[in-house]
């Protein structure tokens, strides 16, 4: 009976879905959830973050209704190709390699250094030491080449883990992620170097959607153009961050 | 969820731990507890459907559907899970959507494949974009039923097609002696002393099952361990109730959980293996109760 109920709701659901189709057009969002602060999980369960606001006013501008999804940083590109969401917003950098597979907007955040953070008072040998970065990250790609010792990870959180309980001399990742975390550290942490890796952020979309891609170029155009851009990354980021 | 939540920078000690712990976060992991458990509980008849016509395939005297069982529990047995269950999924859901995109919109010319892109029209999309959230959940939710069903349920077919096999020839011999033809030879004497060979393997995979649970994440469900990891991770001042790593105590608590559900399983076996014994011949429930469980 229940599931009657439940088909049956379904169904005007979907019935409503279809004849409201030529209204607004649903947009789902793809992000990671756990890189504060550009997006991360708050403690009522939403997404939250830099990109959270960013994302929800570039929807309003292009007159799109957002959803916004969680994923793995492991296949949140294999997942966008295949179509179960439409956009990845996930402090993702635009690198030649990437954009061989999906299509990037252009950046709503400038390029900024990549930090090496380490355990307070020790020498770390950033090229010959064993550093940690998130697997398929720009940074990781960097380690890789630099001739250290890559430990890969499937999550931000289990670099700084890998730090702390000695798996790893360093952590390379974005100095916006790292800041707060050695800010907070009670001194533990200290940034012992750092790097300019990369490009600007900007927006993943699927090579086959030029529409959406065109709607959001235009949408961060506006926002570049008029500061609400620029306000957004203080308020994220702190005074110091690098605007437009 | 309590009014003295309002600022929670301001608090200390029990109080702030008690708001911390209904955070809507942690409704969110309390929650997942019963994903999973409804994962457990559809996951396992459908598996053991599966299984059985797995088994009843491969034993058929027909032989097409003999090839078909025996394929099916020789390939699911032979592909790791984790490849598995990272290819199953979207193979269904692709599968799905190219079906409903061929009945919904034949007016699309375009090629589905698009280099590296699945597109079909906005119609066939399974669910649609403009769905509620947790449409979507509840799809992904299915999806990992099947997927975890398809697996779990080849396992279980050659336990099944082994219990089969353990019941002793001469009760088929004595029911066909008293002219009983193969559909009542079937029901009436094969099927009801199976079980008791099938159980110790049965509860074996149903052990697996409950541990396997964690591979949801893979397919998308947030489960308990995807909570726990995230909830435990050091959370700076960007969050309301900032705190170091946690994971541990999150970790213990999952361990409890699974500990919890072994047991009372481990019980219920039990019962069904002396409930599986009752009025059977003494050779097979002395084998077979010597391995329940264990």
């Amino acid at each position: 009976m229940k599931s009657l109920i439940k088909g049956t709701v379904a169904g005007m659901i979907v019935s409503v879905a279809l004849s409201g189709m030529a209204m607004a057009q649903t947009i789902r969002m793809g992000t990671e959830g756990a890189y504060p602060p550009y997006n991360f999980i708050n403690d009522a369960g939403q997404v939250d973050g830099f990109e959270r606001e960013v994302g929800d006013e570039l929807c309003k501008r292009a007159g799109l209704t957002c959803e916004w999804v969680t994923n793995e940083w492991d296949s949140i590109i294999p997942n966008l190709v295949s179509g179960n969401y439409d956009t990845i917003i996930a402090g993702m950098s635009i690198t030649a390699e990437r954009d061989k597979v999906i299509d990037f907007t252009q950046d709503y955040y400038p390029a900024s250094p990549s930090f090496f953070v380490a355990m307070s008072g020790q020498s770390v040998d950033l090229k010959g030491g064993v550093i940690a970065a998130q697997a398929a990250t720009i940074q990781a790609g960097f380690v890789a080449e630099s001739g250290a010792t890559l430990v890969e990870f499937a999550t931000p959180d289990e670099t700084i883990q890998a730090v702390r309980n000695g798996e790893a001399d360093a952590v390379l990742a974005d100095s916006d992620f790292l800041a707060p975390i050695v800010a907070e550290s009670n001194g533990e942490l200290e940034v012992v170097g750092q790097e300019r890796i990369g490009g600007g952020i900007g927006m993943g979309i699927r090579e086959s959607d030029g529409d959406l891609k065109a709607k959001m170029d235009k949408a961060i155009g506006s926002m570049k153009a008029d500061g609400t851009l620029n306000t957004m990354i203080k308020k994220w980021f702190g005074d110091d961050a690098a605007t437009f | 969820m309590f009014e003295f939540c309002v600022e929670p920078s301001q608090l200390q000690g029990l109080t702030w731990l008690s708001c911390y712990l209904t955070t809507g976060k942690h409704m969110a992991f309390y929650t997942s507890f019963g994903t999973v458990l409804l994962l457990l509980a559809l996951t396992a008849p459908t598996a053991l459907l599966f299984g059985f016509c797995g088994a009843v395939a491969s034993r058929s005297a027909i032989a097409p559907l003999r090839w078909i069982g025996r394929t099916y529990v020789a390939m699911v047995r032979g592909v790791p899970d984790i490849v598995f269950f990272l290819f199953v999924p979207i193979a269904l859901d692709q599968g799905f959507e190219y079906i409903r995109h061929m009945a919904l919109c034949p007016e699309v010319t375009e090629p589905i494949r698009r280099g590296n892109d699945f597109v079909v029209c906005t119609a066939a999309k399974l669910p649609l974009n403009a769905d509620p959230q947790w449409m979507h959940e509840t799809y992904g939710f299915l999806l990992a039923v099947l997927s975890f069903a398809i697996v779990f349920g080849a396992f279980a077919g050659n336990t099944l097609r082994g219990a089969f096999e353990a019941v002793p020839k001469a009760q088929i011999e004595t029911a066909q002696a008293y002219g009983m033809t193969s559909r009542q030879l079937f029901w009436r004497i094969l099927l009801p002393q199976m079980w008791i060979y099938a159980l110790p393997g049965l509860s074996n995979l149903w052990a697996i099952l409950t541990k396997a649970t964690p591979l949801l994440f893979l397919l998308g469900v947030e489960d308990i361990v995807y909570w726990a990891r995230e909830l435990g991770s050091m959370k700076t001042s960007a969050f309301s109730y900032p705190h170091p790593n946690w994971q541990l105590w999150y970790f213990l608590g999952l361990l409890v959980f699974y500990l919890l559900l072994t047991w009372v399983s481990d019980r219920a076996f039990a019962r069904l293996m002396a409930r599986f014994n009752l009025g059977q011949g003494r050779t097979g429930s002395d084998t077979a109760a010597a391995g329940v469980g264990r």
